[in-house]
């Protein structure tokens, strides 16, 4: 496996690669004697994640494992990562949108992108991004309420797209937003934000390398409470930028307004950069728990990402554009 | 409870005892139910879910407010029922809402903040949502210690007007329960609207009373 410029953890941290395989066949074995019943546990579906991929070619699967494999013994559980979220348009508690987003439909879907690009259109969802692009990454995410999880996403570079639809010189944001279906997403019929949501990227942190929007989480289709089908991932970024069931891609020259900062403008800005420096003010955003634990563990700036990220703000106050 | 049947007051086996018991004996089941679930969700249930500190504080402070509501609703329900014997569970209501409110306090203080002096400090003089929170259940205090019979009797009137403090405490923890809500302050305007209709009841006898005297 290629060391990337990402790839932050030493590599005496990371698993040998003999055990991690002796790990995998035993994984394998034991898959086939209990897949039946373990595939439905969240150590299951991990397992079953880890089958498919011992089961492809080595070379697919170091292509395939661009980011963060080394993290794969911290990940969240497969319950946890789709039992607890913000996703307000299926309501404000977390267990809401696991609960309320059967009636969603995800398929089928389309993309529009517009603005300040050579090559506008509406996509079909299977025809935004060429499967090559298609990766697994497994990323840090810090919400802005201090909490985290760690996500197997599958998805692909912002990057890819953007390179695909030309942006003009003029393309100096991203704006996305996400579907407004009332009927089937009850929290939408409150308006406790104003729908539908929206968000944004300045265009080098869009076609930053972290960039991803994820299709998939745990070698699966996203669930509808995780943003089905297609949702923004920038992990240096807190949770309310991850942007969920997108329509809608648009480069433009301005700022876009962003759903949070219009809701409380004091205490969510634009970059919502991770930053322990940086208070909410109603809490301190030093430290966060690491779900489902209760311990706080120190926030790190940039969640951990700066090597990849911290050029894109030199010379800029983080304090003032938190 | 005095067998002695002085005027004024009941026999122990009489209906209106027998009452009153069962009266503090659905009253303490009541208060106690959410401590009482608290415990079953930990040790059966679902152990708070995915991120236990976060709600076990909302549970504990969201009970600490309804129930204070409640013990401010007592003295209106009882003259718009004629209900009396209501006044009876007043002060265990409010000693059950101080209970609450410190459980409440205990988990950001132990699991939440982990003892942490200097955060917790600098939570308390930079957030006036952690302040206001902090004051109202630091004016509860006094108000708990001075509940016991000995205390109403060596305070006479004074007991009363100091017992007005707890119209102050609840402002202050509406506040606090209007602050700690992130967007959607559907449950925090209705705890208000609630309290404000227990406040503007007393504000509006009071005016009635002073025009009556004048």
């Amino acid at each position: 496996m290629t060391k990337r410029s990402w790839d932050t953890i030493p590599e005496s941290e990371v698993t040998p690669e003999e055990v991690y395989l002796d790990r995998r066949q035993f994984i394998a074995a034991a898959g086939v004697a209990g897949a039946a019943a373990a595939a439905l546990t969240p150590e299951g579906i991990a397992a079953a994640v880890r089958t498919v991929r011992a089961q492809r070619g080595a070379s697919q699967e170091a292509q395939e494992y661009t980011w963060g494999a080394e993290m794969q013994d911290e990940l969240s559980s497969y319950d946890l990562v789709t039992g607890h979220n913000n996703f307000y348009e299926f309501g404000t508690g977390k267990g809401d949108p696991a609960r309320y987003s059967g009636e969603f439909r995800p398929r089928p879907w389309s993309v529009e992108v517009s603005g300040e690009v050579n090559k506008p259109g509406t996509y079909d969802l299977d025809d935004l991004y060429d499967p090559s692009w298609i990766e697994d990454r497994i990323y840090r995410l810090r919400c802005v309420e201090a909490w985290s999880l760690t996500i197997p996403w599958r998805g692909f570079a912002l990057r890819n797209l953007i390179s695909r639809v030309e942006p003009t010189s003029n393309a100096k944001y991203v704006a996305f937003e996400t579907v407004y279906r009332p009927d089937e997403m009850p929290g939408q019929n409150r308006r406790v934000l104003d729908w539908p949501y929206v968000e944004g990227l300045r265009i080098d942190e869009a076609a930053n390398e972290l960039t991803f929007l994820a299709t998939g989480l745990y070698g699966r289709d996203l669930p509808n409470q995780n943003g089905a089908p297609l949702r923004l991932v920038v992990p240096w970024k807190y949770g309310f930028k991850h942007i969920k069931s997108i329509v809608r891609i648009h480069f433009q020259e301005t700022m876009p307004p962003t759903t949070w900062n219009l809701s409380a403008p004091q205490e969510y800005g634009f970059y919502a950069n991770v930053n322990p420096n940086v208070d909410h003010p109603r809490w301190s955003q030093a430290t966060h728990r690491v779900l489902p634990g209760i311990r706080r563990t120190d926030t790190l700036m940039f969640n951990g990402y700066a090597d990849q990220v911290q050029h894109m703000y030199a010379g800029m106050d983080l304090a003032r554009w938190y | 409870m005095s067998v002695a049947t002085a005027p004024g007051t009941v026999s122990a086996t009489s209906p209106a005892a027998r009452n009153l018991l069962l009266l503090r004996i659905a009253a303490w089941t009541i208060l106690g139910a959410p401590l009482a679930w608290g415990v079953y969700r930990w040790f059966w249930g679902d152990g708070f879910g995915f991120d236990p500190v976060e709600e076990m504080l909302h549970y504990s402070g969201l009970t600490a407010v309804w129930v204070l509501i409640a013990s401010l609703a007592i003295t209106p329900v009882r003259r718009w029922t004629g209900f009396n014997a209501l006044q009876k569970i007043r002060r265990l209501t409010g000693l059950w809402a101080f209970a609450y409110a410190t459980m409440h306090l205990s988990v950001y203080v132990t699991i939440d903040q982990w003892f942490d002096w200097v955060l917790i400090v600098e939570d308390l003089r930079e957030r006036p949502f952690i302040l206001s929170g902090s004051a109202a259940l630091a004016l509860m205090v006094p108000l708990a210690v001075t509940s016991t019979k000995g205390w109403i009797r060596r305070l006479g009137r004074r007991w009363v007007s100091l017992h007005r403090l707890v119209y102050l405490s609840a402002g202050l923890a509406l506040l606090h329960f209007w602050w700690g809500q992130k967007a959607d302050l559907r449950n925090a305007v209705i705890a208000a609207a609630v309290l404000a209709v227990l406040l503007g009841a007393r504000v509006w006898w009071a005016v009635q009373k002073r025009r009556r005297a004048a």
